[in-house]
């Protein structure tokens, strides 16, 4: 099985962001991170290629120059990456997005494409939807299990109360939760991750424009909840609260 | 000007989240809502009475809603000022799907709406540091997502709208997933999303057996219990316990995390709660920053003296 894995670069997360001052854009350092929330994906494609003798390839769309969060996703064992990487894609929206990839995917060919959910920093949360319906294929959506054989996939998606079986055939795309846990990659990993096949492409190629239709007219900071009253347990900090719980009338 | 809502139907009703949505709808307009589910006269009640005026009914039995839901909305919402969903996953799945299909753009994580013009949506990126308003350039409809009690579903004494059947149209691979079985995971004591005190255990409590005692807390308090998503990755909990931006946003007089660090991304979901109380063994955690009251302490101390406390009282 051919599986497309969708992988996003992010500035660091243990580390403040910026947005610059005339699009309100986050600012995108040069040596971006792989989202912690693609590990899932990653993970769960590498465990339907082992058992199908199939092949893994990461698709990324980062206009940054930045190749360190695609190599971390090679460490992990994926074979090869497409990287969209096009200035012209600054500030790109989920549904342009989704348009480069699905068309870089479309050039190179899958049977099943493999998501997160959301991204850490954007978290717009519909961008794999977005890509389904323009690939044309089912969306079975936040699989927290994934079984892959005989033509179709079987997923267990999160509901708002359990959990639903789903299936259909392939091509199809998943998009998996956090629920999957990644392997660490190896010393091995990471030396041949310097040497995989990275593709780049430019928008141009992909016949793909921008076409941001949204526009942020004011950035205000929140006002932070104030904190309040700090006690150190030596025993007794149970009967302070005990007293709040009082004051808020609960007990 | 009309104002569609997606409405899923969750226990045989409009989910509550559909129902916050019409609310805020029919103050911008006159309100259509696509529903999915096998639909009844107190499903069309329910809506009618926050402000519907007419209901466009879908079933799609055992195929998964999105592709067939985005399919049929596609051809009803062209004229629509904008479309209006929740964060619910079939609300996203359907969501992302129409938004492609139609080629308009999706506002989400919006937390309020106003139409003046252009469609506008106030939200807050960076895990709720930064507020920013976004304006929709597209065309319309324009189609936005926004989160859970952003809104109050109120209702105004409605009438029952009208209702109209819609076919399952042929919407090719995207209506060829298949629900083959739904499993209901439960859950003891009053919904998370409508309790008025909730005790919320994160990573901190050490394995499920912490949640013991968050459960005996939360009994003598009338409380539901909540958790991080790291503990329902970790299989500790159901993820309908689940607190945060992909969990469920929570409004209490009271919440109480033991063991949680204060992720933003679990922040998200609880800093409305009018009270907060924490317990953790690191000063340092962020969770303190919000917190009304903070005990430094460790929860496998902590709770079971307050747990004997509270029995003492009665
Ligand atoms: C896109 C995305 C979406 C996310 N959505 C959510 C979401 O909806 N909800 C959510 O909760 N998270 C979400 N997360 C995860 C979030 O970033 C954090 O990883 C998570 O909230 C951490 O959970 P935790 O506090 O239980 O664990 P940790 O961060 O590991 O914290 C455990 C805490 O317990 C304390 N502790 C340890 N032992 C003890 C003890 N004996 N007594 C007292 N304290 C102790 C530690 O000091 C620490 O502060 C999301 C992440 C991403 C990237």
């Amino acid at each position: 099985m051919n599986i497309a894995v969708c992988v996003k670069q992010i500035p660091d997360p243990a580390t403040p962001y910026e947005l610059d001052d005339e699009n309100h854009w986050v600012i995108r350092p040069e040596d971006q991170v792989l989202d912690d929330t693609d590990r899932s994906g990653v993970e769960i494609a590498l465990q339907l290629a082992e058992a199908t003798e199939g092949t893994v390839t990461l698709y990324s769309m980062s206009p940054s120059g930045s190749l360190q969060g695609i190599r971390q996703a090679l460490a992990m064992g994926a074979d090869a990456a497409v990287l969209v990487d096009d200035p012209e894609l600054k500030g790109a929206d989920a549904l342009t997005t989704a348009r480069v990839l699905a068309a870089a995917m479309q050039q190179q060919g899958f049977d099943l494409v493999v998501a997160g959910t959301e991204s850490t920093d954007g978290y717009t949360g519909i961008m794999p939807q977005m890509m389904s319906e323009i690939l044309d294929v089912p969306c079975l959506s936040f699989a927290r299990k994934v079984d892959a054989g005989d033509g179709s996939v079987t997923i267990e998606r999160q509901t708002a109360d359990g959990f639903d079986v789903v299936t259909a055939p392939i091509p199809a795309l998943i998009t998996v939760t956090a629920g999957i846990e990644p392997r660490y990659p190896t010393f091995k990993g990471i030396m041949q991750a310097k040497s995989k096949p990275v593709t780049t492409l430019t928008s141009a190629e992909l016949g793909i424009s921008n076409t941001t239709h949204q526009i942020i007219r004011s950035v205000e900071p929140v006002a932070a909840r104030a904190a309040g009253e700090i006690v150190e347990d030596e025993g007794e900090a149970y009967l302070r609260i005990i007293e709040v719980l009082e004051q808020a009338k609960v007990v | 000007m009309s104002v569609w809502v997606f409405s899923e139907e969750v226990n045989g009703l409009p989910s509550g989240g559909s129902l916050e949505l019409v609310s805020k709808a029919r103050t911008l307009g006159e309100v259509a809502v696509f529903y999915v589910g096998s639909g009844s006269a107190a499903a069309w009640e329910a809506l009618g009475n926050h402000g519907a005026s007419s209901v466009h009914h879908l079933d799609t039995g055992d195929v998964l809603p999105s592709g067939p839901a985005a399919a049929a909305m596609a051809d009803l919402v062209s004229d629509a000022t904008a479309v209006m969903f929740g964060i619910g996953n079939t609300d996203r799945d359907v969501a992302g799907r129409l938004a492609a299909r139609l080629g308009r753009p999706v506002v989400s994580n919006g937390l309020d709406v106003s139409i003046d013009g252009s469609v506008t949506v106030a939200s807050e990126i960076l895990g709720g540091t930064l507020g920013v308003t976004t304006e929709v350039t597209a065309d319309s409809p324009a189609i936005v997502i926004t989160r859970p009690k952003a809104f109050v579903a109120e209702p105004n004494g409605g009438a029952t709208p009208t209702v109209s059947p819609v076919a399952m149209a042929d919407s090719g691979r995207a209506s060829t997933a298949l629900v083959q079985e739904k499993h209901v995971e439960e859950s003891e004591g009053p919904a998370l999303g409508d309790a008025d005190v909730i005790v919320s255990g994160g990573r901190g409590l050490g394995s499920a057996d912490g949640f013991e005692m968050m459960n005996e807390l939360a009994g003598l308090l009338g409380a539901a219990v909540g958790g991080t998503r790291a503990v329902v990755d970790a299989g500790w909990v159901p993820y309908s316990y689940q607190v945060g931006q992909t969990g469920k946003t929570v409004k209490p007089s009271v919440y109480i995390a033991c063991g949680i660090s204060g992720a933003m991304q679990h922040i998200v979901g609880m800093k409305g709660a009018s009270t907060i109380i924490a317990i953790n063994k690191d000063p340092d955690a962020p969770i303190f920053a919000l917190s009304d009251l903070g005990v430094v302490g460790d929860v496998h101390k902590v709770v079971p003296q307050l747990i004997a406390g509270l029995k003492a009282r009665t």
